[in-house]
């Protein structure tokens, strides 16, 4: 099964439970298991709210584009923000003992858990370019 | 299903029955509110029963981290009850695990309050 979806979505939390519930529908129909659809939920979600919030700082007048691709039973999600951009080497870890009892900056640990691929760039426009991949089964890996 | 948060007194230990979502938004901003008119109002054993929450982001996460400072910050206690494997796995990636008391019976949990 293929399919391609490019949306561009508000930068505010509705729209970060509506790209969550976009994704996990359309792993429901690629055959995810749940814990599979809500571990991809939560990263996308994580990622989401990282461009909504850090990228566009809820800006009415800039948006995030969200590409879905899925493909066999792999789903390809890219979550491009207007943002700055950020260097994942210069996140600070959160799971490091200075930062263990902060109360945010886990949600690209999150990210990075919950999918089998990730990667982080600068998009040609300078905001954030975030790729995550999820595969339905283990043999897709 | 958005985040609820409901308390009952079991001696002097405050349980505080959460249900459903704890994210971003609506449901960690209600448990950062439940959790401080609990300790203005002088609780401070305070024992979260996460049984029925589905789900939690990185932002449920902090509240729980903000729940512990504050209580303990007040000389309190905060303790977590009924983790679901999914919330377990996510405090030990987060490796916040170790850093909370967990239990898994709430009569032996509010026995164990101090």
């Amino acid at each position: 099964m293929t399919g391609f979806t490019d949306t561009l979505l508000a930068s505010n939390l509705a729209s970060v439970d509506s790209a969550e519930a976009m994704v996990v529908e359309s792993a429901a129909t690629l055959g995810f298991d749940e814990d599979a659809r809500m571990d991809l939920g939560l990263a996308i979600r994580e990622a989401m709210v990282n461009a909504v919030a850090h990228g566009n700082a809820y800006s009415p007048n800039k948006q995030v584009r969200l590409i879905l691709e899925a493909q066999g039973d792999a789903i390809r999600v890219t979550i491009i923000d207007q943002g700055q951009g950020f260097d994942l080497n210069q996140v600070p870890d959160p799971t490091r003992g200075e930062n263990l009892m902060r109360e945010s900056g886990r949600g690209l640990l999150l990210m990075q858990a919950f999918v089998d691929e990730f990667s982080v760039k600068r998009s040609p426009a300078g905001g954030a370019e975030v790729v995550l991949v999820k595969y339905a089964s283990e043999t897709g890996r | 299903m958005s985040a609820r948060f409901t308390t009952r007194q079991v001696g002097d230990v405050t349980v505080i029955d959460a249900v459903g979502r704890i994210t971003l938004g609506e449901g960690s901003a209600l448990l950062r509110d439940t959790v401080k008119s609990l300790v203005a109002a002088g609780n401070k054993k305070l024992l979260m029963n996460l049984g029925d929450v589905s789900y939690i982001d990185s932002s449920g996460v902090g509240e729980l981290v903000y729940s512990f400072t504050t209580v303990t910050s007040q000389q309190g206690q905060f303790k977590l009850l009924n983790l679901s494997k999914r919330v377990e796995d996510l405090l030990q990636i987060t490796k916040l695990y170790t850093v909370f008391e967990v239990h898994d019976d709430e009569t032996r949990a509010v026995r164990s309050f101090s």
